[in-house]
């Protein structure tokens, strides 16, 4: 039986050979996910910052079910964005299923709900506790909701990595839009599956311990600019 | 941080725009199954007739029943699959120009080395299914719709059995690719029906072995059909017509029937 010590020596040794079609699919990852994650954070965290700091009827209802959307399963989500892009689809004249573009869609609509929903409870417990001061000031709400994100910016920066690690760990929507196509639509998720589908466990093992690297990489950077930020506000 | 993310995301959208559908990029897509896909035949193939015409060839692996669903759907512009019966009603019903036969390997079932229900070469499948059945031993079914499966249950009826019945006790239907219940029916010690060209390609064999092959029902055969383009305007006719072409030349016969794992052949052409 292959061993956890087997696929972490071929991990080490795929990365050291620097073998052009893993380099490949990590980039397509680390494309997508970043793009998805990018364009959900300005659609969640301006989501979240509406629903934070506005009253209206039904807002109990919408915050409900963002937060039941962050459940979403991924497989449910690649169906319904196949449905829409299938060339018998409503969009299907755009040509984009099997795309890498095809896959940012599936994903942004995978995590938004996910940073909408923290960043609304991140910036409601700051809107609580500046609002008196607010008001005080007379703000316009536009200039209220602009001082919130930039005070919780690093806690909100958090629900953006939250979204991340979704993105680039699942696999359920990108095999159905991308069609794990080699060269084209084939990211880390996707390879693993089918590696392992293949039998080859050792293979598909070493690229799961590649993309928790990856995935810990991101987070350290974000963490060390985090400090450095706080270091020099400090200063 | 933020902006970097943008740059990308920016950069993403312009570099990959219409994608494969792109004016002078000649590309087509291929519908196909796992069972090819998984065996390393397109990895195989797919450069030499790159090197040949240009054209790049993007093959989706899925099940046989989803590649039809999906080439219904227009999307993709050939299907090569294996479930004749299936893919005679795709021509018949309009959504496909033609189908050709293209090559074919066979069948085998496989399980593990202790072989408890006694079926160990065996060349009567419905007779082993029926030894299977009878001894309540566990068989792993892909429960899938796909072209395997679609024979699996051929068999079955032929043996006059209905395993459904006992679906979640001793048959059990994983629902997944060709790979995947491999894997389930070896963690299970199930035997399993697999074309031939997966389980030489299989890496993770554990203990398991064939039990049965060589019967003449054990047949697999692959076809390979152009999406029609009156039903689907998306449809490369050209580029797609092309690669049936080269697959069924004697060049692209000669190529299938190069292609070896272990020294095997994996699949036989047969093109008429």
């Amino acid at each position: 039986m292959q061993d956890l010590g087997g696929a972490i020596q071929l991990a080490l040794s795929l990365i050291v050979s620097a073998d052009r079609n893993l380099a490949e699919i990590v980039s397509l990852s680390l494309l997508v996910s970043l793009t998805a994650t990018a364009l959900s954070c300005i659609i969640g965290v301006t989501l979240g910052a509406v629903l934070a700091t506005t009253r209206f009827a039904g807002r109990g209802a919408v915050i409900a079910v963002v937060n039941a959307l962050m459940g979403l399963p991924p497989v449910v989500i690649g169906l319904i964005v196949y449905l829409a892009l299938s060339r018998s689809g409503p969009l299907g004249f755009l040509g984009l299923l099997y795309t890498p573009t095809a896959m940012i869609i599936a994903q942004t609509i995978l995590v938004t709900p996910i940073v909408a929903a923290l960043s609304r409870q991140i910036l409601e417990d700051l809107h609580v506790e500046y609002d008196e001061y607010f008001r005080s000031l007379c703000l316009p709400h536009r200039n209220v909701v602009a001082a919130l994100i930039w005070d919780g910016r690093f806690s909100v920066l958090t629900a953006g990595l939250a979204g991340f690690g979704r993105a680039v760990a699942e696999v359920g929507a990108v095999i159905i839009v991308g069609g794990n196509i080699d060269h084209l639509t084939r990211v880390m998720t996707t390879a693993i599956a089918l590696e392992t589908s293949k039998g080859d466990l050792a293979l598909a093992l070493a690229l799961g311990t590649i993309l928790m690297a990856i995935a810990l990489f991101v987070n350290g950077l974000v963490y060390y600019i985090r400090c450095t930020a706080l270091r020099s506000a400090y200063a | 941080m933020k902006l970097v993310a943008y740059a990308i995301a920016v950069s993403a959208i312009l570099a990959t725009g219409p994608g494969p559908a792109a004016a002078q990029d000649r590309s087509i897509l291929v519908q196909s199954t796992t069972s090819t896909a998984n065996s390393g035949l397109y990895d195989y193939l797919l450069p030499i007739f790159h090197d040949k015409t240009g054209i790049t060839v993007n093959v989706v692996a899925v099940g046989t029943g989803q590649a039809i669903k999906n080439a219904q759907n227009c999307d993709g512009d050939v299907l090569l699959v294996h479930a004749t019966p299936a893919e005679e009603k795709f021509v018949a019903d309009g959504f496909g120009v033609k189908r050709s036969d293209l090559m074919y390997n066979d069948f085998i079932i496989v399980g593990p080395a202790a072989d408890p229900a006694g079926v160990k070469g065996m060349k009567d499948a419905e007779a082993a299914l029926t030894k299977i059945a009878g001894s309540k031993s566990i068989f792993a079914s892909r429960g899938d719709d796909s072209g395997t499966h679609k024979k699996e249950q051929a068999l079955w009826k032929s043996a006059g059995i209905d395993p459904t019945g006992a679906s979640g006790s001793w048959y059990r239907e994983t629902g997944s690719g060709m790979g995947a219940t491999l894997n389930t029916g070896i963690g299970m010690g199930a035997y399993v029906l697999t074309d031939r060209a997966t389980w030489i390609s299989f890496a993770n064999k554990g203990d398991f072995e064939i039990v049965v092959e060589g019967a003449k029902n054990l047949f697999n055969q692959y076809g390979v059909i152009l999406v029609n383009p009156e039903k689907c305007p998306s449809v490369k006719t050209e580029e797609g017509q092309a690669f049936i072409d080269w697959l069924l030349s004697d060049d692209g016969q000669t190529a299938i029937a190069g292609y070896r794992v272990d020294g095997q052949q994996l699949f036989f052409p047969d093109a008429s």
